[in-house]
C-alpha cells in the first residue's frame, strides 16, 4: 500500500502541476497581453477555466493530505523550514482563487475592478514561484536543520540561485501550459494567433530558464546534471522530452491544438518524472540528512485506511472530473447562457 | 505578544473565519437546491430569480471557504510541526476522505454554476443538491478530526511514543457523533437565521416581495427546525463532555469547586483569582441534573485538575452563556414564526416581527463562534486532550507575531471586500430586471 500512496503523491504533485499551472499560467499570460485585448481575453479565460478551476487546485490539497497522514515527517519538517515561502505561496492562492471570483461576481464593475485584475495577475507570479523555489529549495540540499541564526535556519535555504532558478522556471512552465491550453479555447483566428504566438514566447522562455537551472546548480556545485544525466532512466524521459519539442514546435505552428496540449503535458510530465525517478526514494534533501518516503512513512494500518480512501474516492472523483471536463469542452459554445451567466454585469455596463 | 500567543490567536482567527464560510458553504446550496425544485415543479419566475442569485451567493462564499479551508490545511503544520508530526498518522483518516468529499464539491458546483441550459434541468438540479450534500459531508468529517483531539483513541501511548495506530478507531472517536451533530444543527441555524433575516430587512423595502417571501420562508423553515432541536443536541454534548472532560464542563460552567447538588450558574462573571463568580443566577441542583440527570449527583470542580491543567474560566465561561443565550432567543423566535406559520397569523409578515429578524441576522454566527470557543478554549493546555500540552506542538520558528499580523490583515481585507460583494449583489437584486439563465423550451 505504501507504493499506492506513494504513487498518488506524485500523480497528485504532477496533476497540480499541470491543471492548476495552467490555471496560474492564464493569469500569468493576462499580463502580457494588450489593454485592447485584455477585456475579450479574460472573457475567453473565464469561460474557459470558470467551471474547472477549483477543480484543480483539489490536487494540492490531496498532495498535503497524503504528506501530513503518510508522510508526517516531511510534512512537519518542510512546515518548519520553509515556512517563509510556504506562507508567502499561499498568499499567491488566497489572492488569487478570491480575485478571480470576485471580479465576476462584483455587479458593479467600477474601480474595484481594476484592483481585482491587478491582484489576480501578480498573484499569479507568486504561487507558481513560490511552489518551484520551494521544490527546488527540498531536492537542492540548502535546509540546514543544525543552524544556528535565524537567516541560515529560515532565509538561506530557498534564497538561493538555484531555488531561484527552479521558481522562474516553474513560472514559465505555467505560463506556457496555459497559452498551449487557450489556443484550442479561442473562438476566433485572431485569439488564436494571440495565444500561439504567446506559447512559442513562453516556451522559449522556458527552456531559457531550464538552462538557468542547470546554470545555477553548476555555480552552487550541485551535481544536478550528473546525477539526472547518469541515470539511464531519467536520462531517457529527459530525452524524450527535448525530442518532443520540434513536434511540439510543429503543432503549435500549425494550430494542432490537441496535440499541442498533449505533448506540452507529456513534456512536464517527463521532467517532473526524471526528477521523482531520480531521488526515489528520498523525498526531501537536507543538508546532512535524507528525508525518504520509505523511512518517513506512517505506520502500515495508516497507509492502509489512506491507500483505501484514496483508491475508493478516485473511484468518485474520477469520473466525476472526466465528464465536468468533457461537457464544458463540448458545450462551450452555448453563448447566451455563458454571457448571461458569467458577465451579467459587465452586458448591462454596456 | 509571544509566539505561543500569536500561534493560537493566528488559529484562532483563521478558524473563527473559515466556519463562517464554511457553515454558509455548506447550508446554502439547500437552501438554493429547494428553490430550484421549486422553479422546475412551479415554473414561478421569482424562484429562479432566487435560486441564481442565492448560487451567487454560494459562489462568494465557496471560493472564500475553499481558500481559507486550503489555507487551514497549511496552518497546521505551520504553527503546530511537532502535533501534526504525530497527530497526522492518526487523524488523518477522516482528512483523507475530506479531500474526496471536498474535490467532489468542486466539481458539483462547476456543474450548477456553469451549468445553466447546458444540461437536463433535473441533472442540473442535482448537482447543486451534490454541493450540499458533499460540503456538509466535508463538515462532518473534518469535526472527526476535532473530535478525536477531545477524545483522542486509536492508539497506544507508551512512554511519549503513538504505538498500534488504528485510523478508523481515531475517526470514530467519542466525541465525534455529539459534536457533528450539535456543529450540523447550529450550520443550519446559523444560515437559516442569516439568510432569513437579510430577506426579511428586503421584505421591509418592499421590492419583490414575492421572492424575499419565499426565500425567509425557505430559510426560516430549517433554520427554526434546527433551532428548535439544538437544544436537545446540547444536552447530549453537556452530558458527554461532563464523562469525558470534566475540566471543560467545570471551565463552562464556573465550577470551581467539586461539590453534590451542583448549582447552575447563569451569566455572572469568574473571578478567577478568587475562585468564585460574581452577579450570576444560580439554579441549586440544576447543574448536577443537566451533567448527569441526578440533582444530587456529584459534578467535578476544576480543584481536581491541577492548576497547570485547568482550562481558563473566564473566556469559557463567558462563551458558553453566549451560545446557550443566543441559541435559545432563536430557539424561541423558530418556535413564534413555526406557530405563526401554522395558525396563518398576520404577524410573520408584521414590521415589527421582520425588524427582530433582521436583528438576530448575526446571532447563530455568534453563537457558532462562541461554541468553537467553548470547546477548543475549554480543552486547553491540550492540544490532544490528556496526551500532548498546545505548547509543546507549537513550531520552533520565532517571529510568528508577524505571521499573525499578515493574516489578520488578510482575513479583515477577505471580510471588508466579501461583505462589499454581498451588499451590492443584494442591491443588484431589488434594483432592475437582470438577465437571467433559463432553460430552453
Amino acid at each position: 500500500m505504501l507504493y499506492v500512496v506513494i504513487a498518488f503523491l506524485y500523480i497528485a504533485l504532477l496533476f497540480y502541476l499541470l491543471f492548476g499551472g495552467a490555471d496560474f499560467g492564464a493569469g500569468i499570460i493576462e499580463l502580457f497581453t494588450s489593454d485592447a485585448k485584455k477585456e475579450k481575453s479574460r472573457l475567453l479565460t473565464y469561460r474557459a477555466i470558470g467551471p474547472i478551476w477549483e477543480a484543480n487546485h483539489m490536487w494540492l490539497i490531496i498532495s498535503i493530505v497524503i504528506l501530513f497522514v503518510g508522510f508526517p515527517a516531511i510534512y512537519s519538517s518542510l512546515s518548519i523550514y520553509l515556512h517563509i515561502p510556504l506562507s508567502l505561496m499561499l498568499l499567491g492562492i488566497i489572492a488569487r482563487g478570491t480575485a478571480f471570483i470576485f471580479r465576476h461576481y462584483d455587479p458593479v464593475k467600477g474601480k474595484l475592478q481594476k484592483v481585482y485584475n491587478l491582484i489576480y495577475v501578480y498573484s499569479s507570479f507568486v504561487t507558481p514561484f513560490f511552489l518551484g523555489n520551494i521544490a527546488g529549495t527540498v531536492i537542492s540540499g540548502r535546509i540546514n536543520p543544525a543552524a544556528k541564526s535565524f537567516p541560515e535556519a529560515y532565509l538561506f535555504p530557498w534564497l538561493g540561485y538555484f531555488p531561484i532558478a527552479v521558481g522562474l522556471f516553474t513560472i514559465c512552465i505555467c505560463g506556457f501550459l496555459a497559452a498551449v491550453y487557450l489556443i484550442g479555447e479561442a473562438d476566433d483566428y485572431v485569439d488564436r494567433i494571440l495565444f500561439r504566438n504567446k506559447a512559442i514566447w513562453l516556451n522559449i522562455l522556458t527552456v531559457l530558464t531550464g538552462g538557468l537551472i542547470f546554470l545555477s546548480a553548476y555555480v552552487e556545485e550541485m551535481e544536478l546534471l550528473n546525477e539526472l544525466l547518469s541515470n539511464n532512466v531519467s536520462l531517457t524521459a529527459l530525452v524524450l522530452a527535448s525530442i518532443s519539442l520540434p513536434i511540439l514546435w510543429y503543432a503549435i505552428r500549425n494550430f494542432h491544438y490537441k496535440m499541442a496540449r498533449v505533448l506540452a503535458g507529456f513534456q512536464v510530465s517527463m521532467i517532473l518524472f526524471a526528477l521523482f525517478y531520480r531521488l526515489f526514494p528520498a523525498f526531501v534533501i537536507m543538508n546532512g540528512a535524507v528525508l525518504t518516503l520509505e523511512e518517513t512513512a506512517a505506520p502500515l494500518s495508516t497507509l492502509n485506511a489512506l491507500g483505501i480512501a484514496l483508491l475508493a474516492g478516485s473511484i468518485f472523483i474520477l469520473p466525476a472530473l472526466y465528464y465536468l471536463i468533457y461537457s464544458f469542452q463540448k458545450k462551450r459554445f452555448d453563448q447566451d447562457t455563458d454571457i448571461v451567466n458569467m458577465v451579467g454585469g459587465e452586458e448591462r455596463r454596456k | 505578544m509571544d509566539d505561543f500567543i500569536a500561534a493560537r490567536s493566528q488559529m484562532a482567527l483563521s478558524l473563527g473565519f473559515h466556519i463562517i464560510f464554511a457553515c454558509i458553504g455548506m447550508i446554502m446550496p439547500f437552501f438554493m437546491a429547494i428553490s430550484h425544485y421549486l422553479y422546475l415543479k412551479k415554473r414561478n419566475d421569482h424562484y429562479r430569480k432566487l435560486t441564481v442569485a442565492w448560487s451567487k451567493g454560494v459562489a462568494i462564499f465557496f471560493v472564500t471557504g475553499a481558500v481559507s479551508g486550503t489555507m487551514l490545511s497549511f496552518e497546521l503544520g505551520l504553527l503546530w510541526p511537532e502535533f501534526m508530526l504525530h497527530a497526522g498518522p492518526i487523524f488523518g483518516m477522516p482528512f483523507s476522505l475530506e479531500g474526496t468529499a471536498f474535490f467532489l464539491e468542486a466539481i458539483a458546483i462547476g456543474f450548477f454554476l456553469y451549468g445553466w441550459g447546458k444540461f437536463h434541468p433535473w441533472f442540473h438540479w442535482y448537482t447543486g443538491v451534490m454541493v450540499g450534500v458533499t460540503g456538509l459531508a466535508s463538515g462532518i468529517l473534518v469535526v472527526a478530526a476535532n473530535g478525536w483531539m477531545n477524545a483522542p483513541t486509536g492508539f497506544d501511548y507508551v512512554d511519549g511514543e503513538f504505538l498500534n495506530i488504528d485510523p478508523m478507531a481515531a475517526m470514530f472517536n467519542d466525541a465525534w457523533f455529539t459534536q457533528a451533530l450539535h456543529m450540523t444543527l447550529a450550520a443550519f441555524v446559523a444560515t437559516g437565521f442569516a439568510v432569513a433575516g437579510i430577506h426579511a430587512f428586503l421584505l421591509m423595502r418592499g421590492k419583490n416581495k414575492p421572492l424575499h417571501r419565499s426565500a425567509l420562508k425557505i430559510a426560516l423553515s430549517l433554520g427554526a427546525v434546527a433551532a428548535i432541536l439544538q437544544p436537545i443536541s446540547g444536552d447530549i454534548s453537556a452530558k458527554d463532555v461532563a464523562q469525558r472532560q470534566p475540566a471543560k464542563l467545570a471551565a463552562m460552567e464556573a465550577h470551581y469547586h467539586t461539590e453534590s447538588n451542583a448549582p447552575l450558574i447563569i451569566g455572572g462573571i469568574p473571578d478567577e483569582k478568587n475562585k468564585i463568580v460574581n452577579y450570576a443566577i444560580k439554579i441549586p441542583g440544576g447543574l448536577s441534573f443537566l451533567a448527569h440527570g441526578d440533582f444530587n449527583a456529584e459534578v467535578i470542580g476544576l480543584d481536581q485538575f491541577p492548576e497547570d491543567e485547568q482550562p481558563p474560566v473566564l473566556i469559557t465561561h463567558l462563551a458558553f452563556q453566549i451560545m446557550v443565550g443566543c441559541g435559545m432567543i432563536l430557539m424561541l423566535t423558530g418556535i413564534l414564526w413555526l406557530f405563526g406559520q401554522w395558525r396563518k397569523k398576520p404577524f410573520v409578515e408584521a414590521k415589527w416581527f421582520l425588524t427582530l429578524l433582521a436583528f438576530l441576522t448575526p446571532l447563530g454566527f455568534i453563537a457558532v463562534e462562541a461554541g468553537w470557543v467553548v470547546t477548543e478554549v475549554g480543552r486547553q493546555p491540550w492540544i490532544i486532550y490528556g496526551i500532548m500540552k498546545t505548547r509543546e506542538g507549537l513550531t520552533p520558528m520565532p517571529g510568528i507575531v508577524y505571521s499573525f499580523w499578515l493574516y489578520t490583515f488578510i482575513y479583515l481585507s477577505l471580510c471588508g471586500i466579501v461583505s462589499l460583494l454581498l451588499i451590492r449583489q443584494i442591491q443588484d437584486l431589488d434594483k432592475k430586471e437582470t438577465p437571467l439563465p433559463t432553460y430552453p423550451r
